[in-house]
């Protein structure tokens, strides 16, 4: 504390208190990975908060210029490695506008399916860590015992469980057949009224509210001014959702809402808002799936206008997926050899981390826990 | 009655005022104690395991012993095995001592803690002032084990921990002074004594304000005890593991096994005063006497403690956490008011109806009725929910 806040302070009659700076991370329970926040705190308040990432950086763009486009798929299911499918599907995409091919139908239902069961573990794994975060140790394993259907799912498709490298440029690895739709199905219905579950054991829980609603409240504008994206921008009330605003793949056919945040428990913006925002689009993304099931038709896979090793022509091309965390881009740039010349990931986890040293400014240590795990943030995409 | 235990008794006279005398003395009742905290320590983490992991559809332990019985020991024996760490910057008398005096300052709440009509080692006049006294021991050990270890996240819990026990203390104190309002006595022995009978002649049924004063009393030994949801000064996902992070081997253990002996403590004081301590509620039951009446009444007394300690690790395993100024709210807004109005109506209640039993009878009733309305109405909310798969829109 400098001289005159002290000079203040004992004007006041306060005890004059030093400030002590906490260095949170990189190793501690509840950063999620290995993400560092140096806090100043006055006691249990929290005064100002600086976050300090790359300690999980892996070169992953340098990577990918030098390796060609189809060995560089597998790097990517590494970034946001809890919804790998998102992030094949985002570069291959990219990939695929970069040479201009269409694929077939069938291969972009099955794209759609295994990116919403994607985005529906990813979601479990968000609610389930943050109500750890939070201190309810129970509900995260209800939500992981859903969780290992939705990768048994995946690893029946694909063999493996969460560093799928499926989504392929110019379709998909392997098809489905009917059993694994089958899977898909009842796992749906399975699913709706697990819900329930969650919310009877937490979101009810007046313990949890208090300790969510209005904390870390994040405005609009300042959403918006920091370019955060997915929950963490819907939860301030914005209604934008790549799905809807700039439907890709198939993602026109579907009907399903975009959940925002509303202040149900306390402000608009708020922690509860972020993670109401999570469990309602885990039963949007349900629905999207039901849905997709229904429509998917026979027909092939893959398209076979693209060979191993693709050689798009110059040119650049920028695809944005809405990821679990949200917005996720890839800009390519292609000199016409096999390699691109430059690849840039926009990661959503990554803008959404900036705004945190804006929201723990006030709250308390125990807050800032719970204000890391609302923005759900994966250090393999922040770092990448 | 005959007391059976007068052999140990007169091991205590046997020295006299003498010192070797009263070290004797002193060695004939650490021996059973120290094994009694051990044993309850063992089952007590057992039932953790177990009553988390079912309740999180899991086994817990299943390989060391039947249903992993012996997980427990087998834990004990690696934390023995294990180097024993001070950090480098710690102060070493403060982290050698810290873990000492927690444990101690549980440890000799069992020697006021009865068992049965004889099976109390020190039957003093003072018995709860005595628990309460010792219990706030417990901050100060705390406090040093935080402080010496030279981590800010050690600081942080040791402070979160003073807070709140010292905090804690004021409601849990007003409940027992209730307790003693009711049996008027401050020996656990007399208090117990006096709700012998049928099952209604309990202080909780007798008395139709000391059910409330239970459910303060339960809070406020949550947290005396830092469970959860008062768990701040170990918080994990927070603090590390708060007051004890650097700490390891034997000197974690000594730690956990005083959390454990603590929850056991303030369980079975609760039994003394709410639940009629050692009595079955049987009187022809309670009537044996001798040796034997003796083992029935510590059966019953250490189920019953037991089954309060299962209350409390089911609510750990329930709740999340609270932060700490609503903790503070929690003590000073509710329950420290709270516990004075209830104090005064005990008193009250204690004044005009001085030894009467038979409300019981009427409590009983009401409980039970209440029980059963608030099953149905559970269940009619579940049925509900089940339906229902879009998210209610709701207000708070």
């Amino acid at each position: 504390m400098s001289e005159v806040n002290q000079m203040q302070a004992s004007k006041q009659g306060d005890v004059a208190s030093e400030e002590m700076l906490l260095n949170m991370g990189p190793q501690h329970p509840s950063t999620h990975g290995v993400f560092r926040v140096v806090i100043k705190t006055d006691g249990e308040i929290v005064t100002d908060a600086e976050s300090h990432i790359g300690y999980l950086h892996r070169c992953f763009e340098k990577i990918c210029e030098n390796v060609n486009y189809t060995m560089a798929t597998p790097y990517t299911d590494r970034l946001d490695y809890l919804m790998a499918m998102g992030n094949n599907l985002g570069y291959a995409m990219s990939v695929e506008r970069l040479m201009d091919v269409e694929i077939p139908e069938r291969a972009s239902y099955i794209r759609v399916i295994v990116t919403e069961l994607s985005r529906i573990a990813s979601h479990l794994l968000a609610i389930g860590t943050y109500g750890m975060d939070i201190g309810a140790i129970t509900p995260f394993l209800y939500c992981f015992r859903d969780r290992e259907k939705v990768l048994t799912i995946l690893e029946t498709i694909c063999g493996q469980r969460l560093n799928y490298n499926y989504v392929r440029i110019g379709g998909v690895a392997y098809d489905m057949d009917d059993a694994m739709l089958k899977m898909c199905g009842e796992f749906c219905k399975y699913f709706m009224p697990r819900v329930m579950e969650y919310n009877d054991l937490l979101t009810y829980n007046g313990i949890f509210i208090q300790r969510t609603a209005n904390v870390g409240i994040l405005t609009a504008e300042q959403a918006i001014d920091f370019g955060c994206t997915g929950p963490v921008l819907r939860g301030s009330g914005i209604k934008r959702d790549l799905r809807k605003d700039a439907p890709y793949s198939l993602y026109d056919r579907f009907d399903f809402e975009v959940p925002v945040g509303a202040g149900e428990a306390g402000t608009v913006g708020d922690c509860f808002d972020r993670y109401m925002v999570r469990m309602r689009e885990m039963i949007e993304s349900v629905k999207i799936v039901e849905q997709a099931l229904s429509q998917i038709e026979a027909g092939p896979f893959k398209t076979d206008k693209i060979k191993a090793k693709p050689k798009p022509s110059k040119g650049d091309a920028y695809t944005a997926v809405e990821n679990a965390r949200g917005e996720l881009g890839f800009y390519l740039i292609s000199d016409g050899s096999d390699t691109a010349f430059r690849l840039k990931c926009r990661s959503p986890a990554f803008s959404n981390v900036s705004v945190l040293h804006e929201m723990c400014r006030g709250a308390m240590v125990a807050d800032v826990v719970a204000i890391i795990g609302s923005l759900d943030i994966v250090m393999g995409e922040i770092d990448r | 009655m005959p007391n059976q235990f007068t052999f140990v008794r007169d091991i205590l006279d046997l020295g006299g005022d003498s010192f070797w005398g009263f070290v004797a003395a002193i060695a004939v009742w650490a021996a059973p104690i120290t094994g009694f905290v051990s044993l309850i320590g063992l089952v007590a983490v057992w039932l953790e395991r177990k009553i988390s992991a079912h309740i999180q559809c899991r086994l817990g332990p299943m390989e060391v012993g039947p249903h992993g019985l012996l997980q427990t020991l087998a834990d004990g024996i690696k934390l023995l095995g294990k180097e024993d760490l001070v950090p480098d910057k710690a102060d070493r008398v403060l982290f050698a001592l810290a873990p000492m005096i927690v444990f101690a300052a549980t440890y000799v709440s069992f020697a006021v803690l009865p068992f049965s009509q004889d099976g109390v080692i020190v039957d003093l006049n003072i018995g709860i002032f005595f628990i309460a006294a010792v219990g706030s021991l417990e901050a100060i050990g705390v406090v040093m084990a935080g402080w010496s270890s030279n981590n800010k996240w050690s600081l942080f819990g040791a402070i979160r921990a003073a807070t709140q026990v010292v905090s804690y203390e004021v409601p849990l104190g007003l409940t027992l002074l209730a307790g003693v309002v009711c049996a008027g006595t401050m020996s656990l022995n007399e208090m117990t004594m006096a709700q012998e009978g049928w099952i209604w002649s309990w202080f909780i049924f007798r008395n139709p304000f000391m059910w409330a004063v239970f459910l303060i009393y339960f809070t406020a030994s949550l947290a005396e005890c830092q469970r959860a949801p008062f768990d701040l000064p170990e918080a994990e996902s927070e603090l590390v593991s708060g007051f004890h992070t650097e700490y390891s081997g034997m000197r974690f253990a000594v730690f956990f096994l005083a959390e454990y002996g603590k929850m056991y403590v303030v369980s079975a004081l609760g039994v003394v005063m709410f639940f009629g301590g050692w009595y079955s509620g049987i009187p022809m039951l309670d009537n044996i006497g001798g040796l034997p009446g003796n083992l029935i009444g510590a059966g019953i007394m250490v189920t019953k403690s037991m089954i309060l300690v299962c209350v409390q690790m089911w609510i750990r395993w329930t709740l999340p956490r609270i932060r700490l100024d609503q903790v503070m709210d929690i003590c000073l807004k509710y329950l420290l008011p709270l516990a004075l109005g209830l104090l005064m109506l005990v008193a009250l209640w204690q004044g005009i109806l001085p030894g009467e039993k038979r409300f019981g009878i009427v409590m009983i009733v009401a409980m039970i009725f209440a029980f059963l309305k608030m099953r149905t109405m559970v269940r009619n909310v579940m049925s509900k929910s089940s339906q229902q798969i879009e998210l209610p829109v709701f207000k708070v």
